[in-house]
């Protein structure tokens, strides 16, 4: 009993952690299922979601800065789709990705300038922050929440894209965008609705992340954001699942690191782990095996 | 003699910086099955794809029912009710055949599900792989599915370009079998073919087109007879 309730701790927070991973993670693997380009600014968008609450809870009711946060998310993630990726479409994809890591600079220079360098106290959401024992370990209510919501979600999107009709044109632009434009479908609407779903995802996923910390910084975004790479690209970026797996491992493993007693070595293994996954299985655990489109 | 269904005039298409298509004029007739032949390079291929709105043109009209759709996008045009089955087939290899259908019934939002009938009658092969992937499928299958999935926009001008690319002579005359099919149940066919002598035999009506201009045209048997296109086109 003893080792279950010092280890459960652990393991649940790994779960926990790893479901706020997979809610970024699958912005990367859809944005790059679609476009090949990695979003390096996915992770300041995930931050930024963490500022738009710090503001708004301020200055109004959580129940009303909650649906707005997921709303400027959105926005935002659509805004920079729009600014600065389309123009670059038929542009090789190393300008794309220039652009990306433009646009993260770009949006934690500004964050920078809206906090003034200071870290923002994360408001505490009521509920979520609460208490709670399972089996005699004391963790707050949001470490049983998140997993069962990214799951939820994570349904909500395959049916998504398996049955309606958006879904199946992502999976046809993703593989043709000529021939999707010849079945008359708008490829650039297409790519909107991917970036849009990507943002509400971190956005909710930055809900659930800030919730266990105390504040945020105009870098917030960065090692989440590359971990959630590290993620997609373990599970084979451009599947779901994959990415959903992935960050679930990666959370988990982490946790259980730093339940060890090796806390300083958490963050190397996530990333020894994509060295040794590029070494060993470049395409990742469900990668495509034809990586290029033809 | 009737308003021809399409009518290109004076079309210029630019390509690479090289002028792929040097002002042809030409018409299709409603109804009828007409055909673009000439070797490769000769401007066929950027013809059907400047008609679909993937290249836009760099002069010349093109007017469809009596509209000017010169420079419109695909899904205007596709909604118009012209479709392009694309060279290589280009089924979508990740989607069952049933998704690689309805993406081609995208536009609609009417009920499909007499045209699944309609398609899965036309080529019964089909229904048997309704949940297969694209993929799995055979060269000659694929391109059964490419024309159906086309068929899924309720066309009123199917263009083709070269259905029998790398398919077995049967496979060939299977697929021109279709092509005859559809446009006896009312769909008018723009064709582009490599395989002249295939395409001359079902043609009511034949371009021929040499580097970028229309050089002979006339009916599919005037041209089978005609003396330069046998020397040029059919190897006799």
């Amino acid at each position: 009993m003893s080792f279950l309730q010092n280890s459960l701790p652990y393991i649940l927070a790994g779960i926990s952690v790893g479901g706020q991973y997979a809610l970024i993670a699958i912005g990367y693997t859809m944005v790059y299922g679609i476009l090949r380009l990695i979003n390096f600014a996915h992770g300041d968008v995930f931050m930024a979601a963490g500022m738009f609450m710090v503001f708004l809870s301020a200055s109004m009711p959580l129940g009303a800065a909650i649906p707005l946060v997921l709303l400027l998310t959105v926005l935002l993630g659509f805004l920079i789709e729009r600014a600065a990726y389309k123009p670059l479409r038929s542009a090789p994809r190393m300008s794309v990705m220039i652009s990306a890591i433009g646009v993260s600079y770009l949006i934690q220079n500004c964050a920078l300038y809206f906090t003034g360098g200071l870290a923002k106290v994360y408001p505490q959401l009521p509920w979520l922050s609460d208490t709670v024992t399972v089996f005699g370990a004391v963790t707050k209510r949001v470490t049983l929440i998140t997993p069962v919501l990214t799951i939820l979600l994570v349904i909500g999107l395959s049916l998504f894209i398996k049955h309606t009709k958006v879904g199946i044109a992502m999976r046809a632009v993703s593989k043709d965008f000529e021939t999707a434009r010849l079945m008359g479908i708008k490829v650039n609407s297409v790519i909107s609705a991917t970036f849009i779903i990507g943002s509400l995802l971190a956005a909710v996923g930055s809900l659930l992340y800030f919730t266990n910390y105390a504040s945020v910084t105009p870098t917030s975004g960065g090692m989440p954001g590359l971990k959630c790479f590290v993620a997609a690209v373990f599970g084979g970026i451009g599947s779901i699942p994959g990415a959903v797996i992935g960050a679930f491992i990666i959370g988990i493993c982490e946790n259980i690191i730093k339940g060890l007693g090796w806390t300083t070595f958490s963050d190397a293994f996530t990333f020894a782990l994509l060295i040794i996954i590029l070494l060993v299985k470049p395409t990742g655990l469900f990668g495509e095996k034809a990586t290029d489109k033809v | 003699m009737s308003e021809p269904i399409l009518s290109i005039k004076d079309l210029k298409v630019n390509y690479g910086g090289i002028e792929a298509v040097k002002g042809i004029s030409f018409d299709v007739e409603e109804g009828s099955i007409v055909t673009l032949i000439g070797a490769n390079g000769a401007g066929k291929s950027s013809t059907l794809r400047t008609i679909a709105g993937l290249v836009k043109p760099a002069a010349g009209s093109i007017v469809f029912r009596g509209d000017d759709i010169t420079g419109y996008d695909t899904n205007v045009i596709v909604r118009k009710g012209i479709t392009l089955v694309p060279e290589g087939r280009r089924i979508f290899p990740d989607l069952t055949v049933q998704e690689n259908l309805r993406v081609g019934a995208y536009l609609r939002s009417d009920d499909i599900s007499g045209d699944f009938q309609w398609v899965y009658d036309l080529f019964p092969r089909l229904k048997e792989r309704t949940w297969q992937a694209g993929g799995t499928l055979s060269g000659g299958e694929q391109q059964m599915l490419a024309v159906a999935r086309a068929l899924m926009s309720k066309p009123k001008l199917i263009m083709m370009d070269e259905p029998s690319l790398g398919l077995a002579p049967l496979v060939v005359r299977g697929i021109f079998d279709i092509i005859r099919e559809i446009n006896a149940q009312g769909v008018t066919v723009l064709l582009i073919e490599q395989n002249a002598n295939m395409a001359l035999k079902v043609a009511d009506y034949a371009y021929v087109l040499e580097t970028g201009r229309i050089g002979l045209s006339g009916t599919g048997k005037e041209l089978l007879t005609n003396d330069d296109v046998k020397k040029a086109y059919l190897g006799s």
